[in-house]
C-alpha cells in the first residue's frame, strides 16, 4: 500500500458489493416478484441483471429484494420501484434487457418508462 | 455480483452451537438450488446474541435468524432465497411485531448497545482483508502516518479521554506518552489478548470478527511511539481468533499494511503472534512480557515500569485488545466524537460479556455510565424464571459483587472502585436468589489459588488459607472469629502481593463479606446456607402430606436413602443422603423440601 488512494480504490470497489449489507429506511427497493408464476415466467435472470446492474453502477442507496405472488400471474415477471415518499411503480413483463433500461432510465435518470408500467399495459 | 448475502456467525458461541453443520447444509442447498452466483454465503464473527446460536443474517432484507439447525436451512433457501418468503418461524422472536418484521436493531437487546469495538463484528467477513477496508478499514493509519505527527496521533487519543479496556483504566494516551519519552534504538508495541477472566470473551469476539482492527491500531501505536515491531500475546485455548489473526496478519503484509516504507512513508512496522499456555498471571503485565520473551510468566515488581525497561530491556507499550479497537475509530472520527459518549471521567463504551442467571447471555456494548439495571433488565432480557436480582459480579476474580442496593449505579471505572468492585475486563456475572455468595467467593479464590504463579508469599500462602478458612464456613465449621481473620488476611493480601492477581485477589471475599455478611453469619451461627447451595448444610427432607408413596424417587436415588411402600410416605435415610438434589428434581408433587 503506497497512499491513501490506493487504498480508496478497493474501499470503493469493496463498498459496492457490500451496500447490500446496509439497513437504512431512506433506501429505493427494487422488488421482483418470486413465486412460482414469476420464477416460470423468467424473473430469475430479472433478478440478476438488477441486482448486478445496482452493484456495477455503485448505487449502494438501491436494494433488489423479492416477493412473493401478488396475484397478476400473467404479466410475470413483475418488478416494483419504492421510492421513499413517491408512489410505487410497477413494471410488467419483465425481461433482464428490459430491467436494465428501467435502471437506466427510472433509478438513474428518475423518469419512468411508462411503455412497460402496469397501467400501460392494462389500463 | 450477488443478489444476497448470507452472513452466518462463525464465533465461537454460534460454532459450538452448531454453526460449521449449518454453513455446510447452507452451501449444499444453495448449489441444489443453482443459486450459487446469486448468493454469497460470508462467515462473520459475533453478533453478541450467543445464546440464540447459530445465527444468520440474510441482506438486504437484514432478516435475522436465530437458533437455526443444519434440518432447517433447506426451508430457508427454498422459501426465502429463491422465493423470498422469510421463514417467519425461524426468526428470532424480538424482531417479528404486530407490523411485521422489524429491524434487528430495534429489539430491546440492541437498542441501547452503542457498538464501537464490535462495530465490524457479525458484519463483515473478518478473513477478508478488502470487507475491513469497505468499513473505513486502514484508512485511520493513512491519516496518521500521512497527516499527523507522532505528537500528534498522542494528543488526539489523551484529549478522547480513552483508557485501558483490561481492567486498570489508565489512561492510554498518556501510556503511549510517556513511552514515546524514553529514547531507545528499539522499542515495542505489544497485546494483551491473554484474556483470562472466567466469563470474559470480548477480546476473543473482536479478534474472530474483526481481527484488522487490532493489527492497524498497533501499526498506529507503533508510528506515536517510534516502534517498528509488534506482538499480540494471545492464548492458546482461542484457535479461532489465532487463525483469523494468523490469515489477517498475512492479507496485511501482502497488501504493504504491515512491512517496510507503509504508505509511502519511511515507517516500517511488523507483527507477530506469541501463544500463550494458558496461565491467567500471564495476563499481568510485566508477566506477559516476561513470558513473551521465552522466559516462565511470572510478574516482577514495577517500578520499572514497561514504558521505561519493558520488553527486552526497551521501553514497551502494552494495550488490551478492545482498548486497540476503540483507536481506529478515534482518528477517523476526532477525540471529541469519543469523549461526547460516556460519563465525566470515564469516556467511550464498554464492552460486557453477559452471563450468570441472564435470559440474552451474549455481548454487549453500552456507552459507560449505563446502570446496571439497564443492562440487566433491558439488554439483557431480564433473569430467567421470573427470579430476583441479588448482585453481579464484575471484573472476575479480581472484582466484586453489586448488591442490589445498587441496582442503579452508573456502570464506570470509578463508581465500581468506589463499592469495592472493579470494571475489569468486562465479565459480568449474574446472581439471583439461589446463589450463595459465600460459595461465589469460594469459588473464585479456588481459582485463583490455582492460577497463582508462587513467586510471591502473601498470594501462594494466602489465597490458599484464604479458601481453607472459606471451605469451613460452607462446611458448617465456621467461627465468627473465622469472619474476622479472613478480613485480616484479605487487607494482608492485598497489601504484600507482588502482582495485581494477589492484590486484587481477596476482593471476592471482601465484597460479598462488606454487602452480605448475614448470609456468612447464617452459615457460622444457624449453620443453614440460605439459598440452598452449600450442601453440607443442607437436607432434603420429605414432606409426609404431600408424599403420594409413587416409589419414583426411591427409585431414582443413586444410594439407596430413600425407603417406604407403594402409597405410604417416604423418608429419606439422612446419613445415607448424599444431597445429590436427584428426588427433589424428579418428585411430582413438591413433597421434597430443602431445610
Amino acid at each position: 500500500m503506497k497512499s491513501l488512494e490506493e487504498l480508496k480504490a478497493i474501499r470503493e470497489t469493496m463498498q459496492a458489493q457490500m451496500g447490500l449489507r446496509k439497513e437504512d429506511s431512506n433506501q429505493t427497493r427494487i422488488v421482483v416478484g418470486m413465486a412460482t408464476c414469476g420464477i416460470a415466467s423468467g424473473a430469475r435472470p430479472v433478478l440478476v441483471a438488477l441486482s448486478d446492474i445496482i452493484q456495477e453502477k455503485g448505487l449502494t442507496n438501491v436494494m433488489v429484494t423479492q416477493t412473493g405472488c401478488i396475484g397478476l400471474c400473467q404479466y410475470e415477471p413483475i418488478v416494483e420501484i419504492v421510492e421513499p415518499g413517491k408512489d410505487k411503480v410497477t413494471y410488467v413483463n419483465m425481461t433482464p434487457e428490459k430491467a436494465l433500461e428501467v435502471v437506466d432510465q427510472h433509478i438513474v435518470r428518475g423518469q419512468i418508462v411508462s411503455k412497460y408500467t402496469i397501467s400501460e399495459m392494462i389500463g | 455480483m450477488y443478489r444476497s448475502h448470507v452472513l452466518v456467525c462463525g464465533g465461537t458461541g454460534c460454532t459450538s452451537s452448531g454453526t460449521p453443520k449449518v454453513l455446510e447444509a447452507l452451501n449444499k442447498e444453495i448449489k441444489k438450488a443453482s443459486l450459487e452466483k446469486e448468493v454469497s454465503v460470508v462467515q462473520t464473527g459475533c453478533h453478541g446474541l450467543c445464546a440464540l446460536g447459530p445465527i444468520i443474517v440474510i441482506y438486504p432484507e437484514a432478516t435475522f435468524y436465530s437458533m437455526v439447525k443444519p434440518e432447517d436451512v433447506p426451508e430457508i433457501v427454498n422459501e426465502h432465497l429463491l422465493k423470498g418468503r422469510i421463514v417467519t418461524r425461524l426468526v428470532y422472536d424480538e424482531t417479528v411485531t404486530e407490523e411485521g418484521i422489524t429491524s434487528i436493531n430495534e429489539t430491546n437487546f440492541y437498542k441501547k448497545q452503542h457498538r464501537i469495538a464490535l462495530r465490524n463484528c457479525g458484519v463483515i467477513n473478518p478473513e477478508s482483508i478488502d470487507e475491513y477496508i469497505a468499513t473505513n478499514g486502514y484508512e485511520a493509519l493513512g491519516l496518521a502516518l500521512t497527516k499527523y505527527t507522532p505528537e500528534q496521533v498522542i494528543q488526539i487519543i489523551l484529549d478522547s479521554g480513552l483508557r485501558g479496556r483490561g481492567g486498570g483504566g489508565f489512561p492510554t494516551g498518556l501510556k503511549w506518552k510517556l513511552a514515546k519519552g524514553n529514547d531507545a534504538d528499539q522499542k515495542y508495541v505489544c497485546c494483551n489478548a491473554d484474556e483470562g477472566d472466567p466469563g470474559a470473551f470480548m477480546d476473543r469476539s473482536v479478534l474472530e470478527g474483526d481481527p484488522h482492527v487490532v493489527l492497524e491500531a498497533m501499526a498506529i501505536a507503533g508510528y506515536a511511539i517510534g516502534a517498528s515491531m509488534g506482538y499480540i500475546y494471545i492464548r492458546a485455548e482461542y484457535p479461532i481468533a489465532v487463525d483469523r489473526l494468523t490469515i489477517a496478519i498475512n492479507q496485511a503484509r501482502e497488501y504493504g499494511l504491515l512491512g517496510n516504507n507503509i504508505f509511502g512513508t519511511d515507517f516500517n512496522f511488523d507483527i507477530e503472534l506469541r501463544l500463550g499456555a494458558g496461565a491467567f498471571v500471564c495476563g499481568e503485565e510485566t508477566a506477559l512480557l516476561t513470558s513473551i520473551e521465552g522466559n516462565r510468566g511470572e510478574p516482577r515488581p514495577r517500578p520499572p515500569f514497561p514504558a521505561q525497561k519493558g520488553l527486552f530491556q526497551k521501553p514497551t507499550i502494552l494495550n488490551n485488545v478492545e482498548t486497540y479497537a476503540n483507536i481506529p475509530p478515534i482518528i477517523l472520527n476526532g477525540s471529541d466524537w469519543f469523549s461526547s459518549m460516556g460519563t465525566e471521567k470515564a469516556k467511550g463504551t464498554k464492552v460486557f460479556a453477559l452471563g450468570g442467571k441472564i435470559n440474552n447471555t451474549g455481548l454487549v456494548e453500552i456507552p459507560m455510565g449505563t446502570t446496571l439495571r439497564e443492562v440487566v433488565e433491558e439488554i439483557g432480557g431480564g433473569i430467567p424464571g421470573g427470579k430476583k436480582f441479588k448482585a453481579a459480579q464484575t471484573g472476575g476474580p479480581s472484582g466484586g459483587c453489586i448488591p442490589s442496593s445498587h441496582y442503579d449505579i452508573p456502570i464506570d471505572y470509578d463508581n465500581l472502585l468506589e463499592i469495592g468492585s472493579m470494571m475489569g475486563s468486562g465479565g459480568l456475572i449474574v446472581m439471583d436468589e439461589e446463589n450463595c455468595m459465600v460459595d461465589i467467593a469460594k469459588f473464585f479464590l479456588e481459582f485463583t489459588v490455582d492460577e497463582s504463579c508462587g513467586k510471591c508469599t502473601p498470594c501462594r500462602v494466602g489465597t490458599k488459607r484464604l479458601y481453607e478458612i472459606l471451605e469451613k464456613i460452607t462446611a458448617g465449621n465456621g467461627t465468627m472469629e473465622d469472619l474476622d481473620k479472613l478480613e485480616v488476611l484479605c487487607k494482608y493480601i492485598h497489601e504484600n502481593s507482588l502482582c495485581g492477581l494477589g492484590q486484587s485477589a481477596p476482593n471476592p471475599v471482601l465484597s460479598t463479606l462488606h454487602f452480605f455478611k448475614d448470609e456468612y453469619i447464617a452459615h457460622v451461627v444457624d449453620r443453614k446456607c440460605p439459598a440452598g447451595v452449600c450442601k453440607a448444610l443442607l437436607s432434603y427432607v420429605i414432606e409426609a402430606d404431600l408424599c403420594k408413596g409413587c416409589t419414583l424417587c426411591s427409585r431414582s436415588c443413586p444410594s439407596d436413602a430413600i425407603s417406604g411402600k407403594v402409597k405410604e410416605a417416604h423418608v429419606i435415610d439422612q446419613n445415607k443422603c448424599i444431597k445429590c438434589g436427584v428426588c427433589k428434581d424428579k418428585c411430582r408433587f413438591g413433597a421434597i423440601s430443602i431445610r
